[in-house]
């Protein structure tokens, strides 16, 4: 198929393909963070992750309308109230949603997914019901639309990058939360051992509320940037929720750098393989080798060794 | 408007199959016209059967088969999603056939009854469609089903019209193969959608070579079949250069674009359908690919996908239908500030909204063509049926069920909607079973 | 090897009595067939929902691919089905005339390899429970051995259920696609569709139904059963004890499997096509809340949860159709938060006493059957 195809050409097309590769591993990743910070750190499978992100969305989209109506000059820079606000919306939510179920369902992990699949059937309902049924369209500031012609052949999507960049942030930031912060020692000290922790002076319910409310305010922030890329309607949400757990199983459920490597691993297959097949049979094939190896692997790519 | 078109319909029975094809639609006030028919209606008074016009034709009389008929009301059913993923699309079409109930209600009913409707949802799930058909047949015996949206749920659906001899108005454009006694498809199948906007892109832009993109399911693989076949026998020296499918709901249209970047097609021919259509046109212009350089066709997306898209990330794409909300006629002059007060001023009306107002209208006129709501009376006198109200202009029912309509070319705008380009100038016949394309 | 005296102690068998009396006397008795078909339609994820009781409720393997396994027999029994609607008389408008109609539309000029087998009625019925029991079972080997369970098992399920659907949606040509496999008419000569075969076919499947009950109970009541418990509440002791705790998941998983293909079989003849979007994610995991509302430990539970749910939905989807996914999402929070242990819980708490009283002189020790059975053994 490249027969026909002078050298500059497939150099920028190689360039291109590798930055596609490079957006969807952002999407994957900041989709998987707060999963990962849910599901790895605290065990709780949340399948309302989805419609968390599309409370972000809508977040977004009620931001921009109310930029566009009452003060329209500041309308470029909109997008940084709107994640602020949908992080804020979807943390909140989240940190009500554990404290009125997940909290009593700790010590049944099974029970947490069957719970918050009901949860994401009310939330679905309830967006319609507020929003309507059909999508709405998300307008973007004029800065963010297009591309940045980086040579003559090779053009860059603008969103792209900023999601990349937003991702990088974001990493970076839970990463300097968990890991660093005194909060962040607590959490994976109530994660480690949740009876030590409260033996030893931490307050478990409250680092979980928090811990919960995080993962939920990240995947705002994700639904938010994704109204660039995707569609915002009631039942969007579910789209992401297959790819965000498997993200997060392959790369080893309680280890963040792992879901960084999977993201990456996934992302990067699945977009050379677009690129030679049909995105179906891509689709396909991705998933059948996750799952393959993830039987011959299932602790993931990377394991943490955390005593149970 | 209801004064002209109860006489009309009044006179419609007598003249049975009504006039043919010189009858240029649009080129006159439809109140002008059918104050005319009014009027020469008016000596033919006297001759009318008692029962047709004094009173109400008798319910033993027009209705011989136990149906949901009685002497003032007349009961059909609307099926359709408002839960689930595809409640998106199908809410204009409830709204549609809603407001088309209203407004022959308001004309005082079809056969002097009232339209009562029973609305069921069939929450985006093809075995709950069938359930809920067979609940509209046999529970509910209603005389007409407006309903169904995607191919999936008619399939479903299908068998249980057939097995209990229903009738289903079925709005949506669809991929052809199929003809049925009991469905009148009130939008294009493919070859009328197709091959028309093929030829006007190959014609007026001298487009060589297609890429052809769809989601994956049936109406877009057949849709590009066809498409493919016209392009490769039927269009001097075009070729296909590239035919993708993605899952439905998919949302990374990256390397797609790329590989459209390397192939540089004249014409991209998008059948994206769902919340896909977003990332797609989305990413299309992020990715640097200017529409109004770059020609895109599309048969999926009309005002109300752009809704979702936005204006802006769409505007300069052409999409072949047979209706844009913009059309300049004196029937969609009166059609969209009615839905427009009934739904709100936001609301948009896309292709398959009007296909969706088309069916209670059709349904009503064959009534009164037939003088029953017999399905057996009604399957019968359906071809030939004509609506000139119709807001694309004018339709006909042909033998094959499917109607009789014209293909329109518009081009997307900023503010969501379109302008329309091009029309063919004659209606186009519908033939769900092309030769040569299949 | 059965711990109890009788196959079904005294509470297991009032719930089998009323549910023979409600399946066989009461619903067919009070329904019109068009009710009584909805009925039918439901029975058919009672089977799924028992083979979930093993596996999930006793073994503690939650699957949410079931759907899969569903899809399967359905897909097996649609295909049969399909072939003797698509006889060369019947499709001679087609370009080829005897394969059905969406290969022709896909331009398929013949039969393919895999669909010539089910021309055979007595292979299909092997396919309907060989397919799924191999399947299941390389599924099952595959993770088991290596300690693959919980949380992992279900989210690997779900993402073979998400592969499934899109290869049969991207394979209309040999699947049918989306659409699904539809205008399924006779079988072996004998139409699916009148209301007598409706009748008929209802009867079959409560027949199937019950058949099933037996089964798991019997699977429960043996050894077998109780290991499973066992390893579901200490899975090393069980291991530690010399068993292989491996092959008994396998056991449960394939048996659940089983049953939900005979589910799925059930299905396509009773509702007349087989489609794609039973075989997903969102009916998987909607057959699994069908066993947690009637009680996972439960086998006449899952029944009674399944013919519940489903009545709710179609019913408030009727009245209220705009509300009833909140009523749906409500019930599934209700039911993991206030009933775990769903509808049979609520009978052994709050039912079962009063009948209890009523045979108090009896001096048997008061079985809370339906639930303490699931427990170790006492």
């Amino acid at each position: 198929m490249f027969g026909d195809y002078s050298l500059g050409d497939l150099g920028a097309i190689f360039a291109m393909q590798g930055f596609a590769g490079l957006i969807l591993f952002s999407v994957y990743l900041l989709m998987a963070l707060g999963l990962a910070i849910i599901f790895g750190q605290m065990g709780v499978i949340n399948m309302a992750h989805g419609e968390f992100m599309i409370l972000g969305a809508y977040v977004t989209w009620m931001t921009s309308n109310a930029f566009q109506h009452f003060v329209p000059p500041l309308f470029p820079g909109y997008f940084f109230v709107a994640m602020t606000l949908a992080f804020i919306a979807s943390g909140s939510l989240g940190m009500l949603v554990e404290w009125a179920l997940i909290r009593h369902l700790y010590r049944r992990p099974l029970d947490t997914l069957l719970a918050t699949w009901g949860l994401s059937l009310i939330l679905q309902q309830a967006y319609r019901s507020v929003f309507g049924a059909r999508e709405v369209g998300v307008e973007l500031p004029d800065w963010m639309m297009g591309s940045w012609q980086a040579t003559d052949a090779i053009q860059i999507p603008i969103n792209g990058m900023f999601v990349m960049g937003l991702t990088i942030l974001i990493t970076i930031a839970v990463f300097y939360i968990l890991f660093l912060s005194r909060w962040g020692k607590q959490v994976r000290a109530v994660v480690q051992n949740r009876v030590m922790a409260g033996a030893v002076g931490i307050n478990t319910e409250k680092i979980d509320r928090y811990t919960f409310g995080l993962g939920c305010g990240i995947a705002g922030i994700a639904g938010s940037a994704f109204t660039m890329i995707g569609s915002t309607g009631p039942t969007a949400g579910q789209l992401y929720i297959v790819d965000t757990f498997l993200v997060v199983v392959f790369g080893g459920a309680a280890s963040l750098f792992g879901t960084i490597a999977s993201a990456f691993t996934i992302s990067q297959t699945q977009s050379t393989l677009e690129f030679f097949l049909s995105g179906s049979m891509a689709k396909v094939i991705t998933l059948l080798a996750i799952v393959v190896i993830l039987m011959m692997r299932p602790q993931g790519l990377f394991a943490l060794k955390v005593r149970k | 408007m209801s004064h002209p078109r109860l006489t009309n319909a009044y006179l419609e029975p007598l003249d049975g199959v009504l006039m043919s094809d010189e009858i240029k639609p649009g080129l006159k006030s439809p109140f002008r016209r059918k104050l005319l028919q009014g009027m020469v209606a008016l000596p033919a008074i006297s001759l009318l059967p008692r029962g047709a016009f004094a009173d109400v034709p008798a319910t033993s009389a027009v209705n011989t088969t136990g149906l949901a008929v009685t002497d003032t009301e007349v009961t059909v059913g609307i099926l359709h999603s408002v839960t689930g993923t595809m409640a998106i699309s199908e809410t204009g079409s409830v709204e549609a056939e809603k407001l088309a109930i209203e407004q022959i209600n308001a004309e005082g009913g079809v056969l002097g009854r009232k339209i009562k409707f029973v609305q069921e949802d069939g929450a985006s799930d093809w075995p709950t469609f069938a359930e809920k058909a067979k609940k509209l047949l046999v529970n509910d015996k209603c005389a007409a089903v407006m309903g169904c949206w995607t191919s999936a749920s008619r399939k479903a659906v299908l068998p249980v019209f057939e097995q209990y001899n229903g009738m289903l108005y079925y709005p949506t454009f669809y991929e052809g193969l199929e003809q049925s006694k009991n469905v009148i498809y009130t939008g294009q199948e493919a070859t009328q959608q197709i091959i028309a906007g093929l030829d006007w892109v190959n014609k007026t832009k001298g487009a060589k070579t297609f890429y052809l993109l769809g989601s994956d399911y049936i109406w877009p693989r057949t849709s590009n079949k066809i498409a493919r076949k016209h392009i490769e026998n039927h269009l001097q020296g075009c070729k296909v250069a590239g035919e993708e499918y993605f899952p439905l709901g998919s949302t990374q249209f990256n390397s797609v674009i790329n590989k459209i970047k390397l192939t540089k097609p004249d014409v991209i021919y998008a059948i994206i359908v769902g919340g896909s259509n977003v990332a797609f046109y989305k990413q299309l212009k992020a990715a640097g690919i200017d529409l109004s350089k770059q020609t895109l066709l599309t048969i999926s997306v009309t005002e109300d996908e752009i809704d979702g898209i936005g204006g802006e990330n769409i505007a300069g794409a052409y999409a072949c239908m047979k209706y844009f909300q913009s059309l300049d006629n004196p029937n969609n002059k009166t059609f969209v500030p009615a839905f427009k007060k009934m739904w709100g001023e936001k609301t948009v009306i896309g292709d398959v909204t009007q296909a969706a107002y088309l069916g209670p209208w059709l349904w009503k006129l064959t009534a009164e063509k037939a003088q029953s709501f017999d399905i057996d009376k009604i399957a019968a006198a359906s071809p030939g049926v004509e609506f000139k109200g119709a807001p694309e202009g004018y339709v006909r029912i042909h033998e094959n069920h499917h109607l009789w309509s014209k293909t329109r070319v518009g081009r997307a705008k900023a503010d969501g909607q379109y302008e329309l380009i091009y029309e063919t100038a004659d209606l186009v016949e519908p033939d769900p079973f092309p030769k040569g394309y299949q | 090897m059965i711990t109890n005296s009788r196959f079904f102690n005294r509470s297991e068998l009032v719930g089998l009595i009323s549910l023979v009396l409600l399946l066989v006397v009461i619903l067919p008795l009070t329904l019109d067939i068009f009710r009584l078909n909805l009925v039918a339609k439901y029975l058919t994820y009672a089977f799924v929902a028992i083979g979930l009781v093993l596996c999930w409720g006793y073994g503690g393997i939650l699957s949410l691919g079931q759907g899969v396994f569903f899809g399967l027999g359905g897909y097996a029994m649609a295909m049969f089905l399909k072939l003797e609607a698509s006889s060369a008389a019947n499709t001679k408008i087609q370009s080829t005339p005897g394969i059905p109609d969406f290969m022709d539309w896909n331009q398929l000029t013949q039969l393919p390899f895999f669909w010539k087998p089910f021309h055979s009625l007595p292979f299909t019925f092997l396919a309907i429970v060989l397919a799924p029991a191999f399947f299941s079972f390389i599924i099952g080997a595959a993770m088991f051995k290596r300690r693959v369970g919980g949380v992992y098992f279900a989210i690997i399920t779900q993402a073979i259920a998400a592969i499934l659907t899109i290869l049969i949606v991207g394979q209309q040509g040999y699947t049918g696609g989306i659409n699904g496999i539809t205008d399924l008419r006779t079988l072996l000569d004998w139409d699916i569709r009148t209301d007598h075969a409706k009748y008929v076919l209802y009867f079959v499947e409560v027949a199937f139904l019950f058949g099933a009950v037996v089964v798991a109970q019997f699977i429960r009541l043996t050894k077998l059963g109780r290991i499973l418990v066992a390893m579901r509440e200490q899975e090393d002791r069980v291991r530690f004890s010399g068993y292989s705790v491996a092959n008994f998941k396998i056991f449960a998983f394939c048996a659940a499997a089983v049953f939900a293909a005979i589910g799925g079989a059930m299905f396509t003849l009773n509702v007349g096509f087989m489609s794609p979007s039973f075989v997903g994610i969102v009916p998987s995991i909607e057959m699994v809340i069908y066993t947690a509302v009637g009680g996972r430990l439960s086998i006449f539970g899952a029944v009674y949860g399944t013919l519940l749910v489903n009545f709710a939905k179609t019913s408030l989807s009727e009245t209220f159709p705009q509300l009833w996914l909140f009523g749906l999402g409500a019930l599934f929070i209700a039911v993991v938060l206030a009933f775990p242990s769903g509808l049979a819980g609520i009978w052994a708490d709050n039912i079962q006493p009063r009948i209890d009283r009523l045979f108090a002189s009896r001096g048997e020790k008061s079985g809370n059957g339906l639930i303490a059975d699931g427990a170790p053994a006492e």
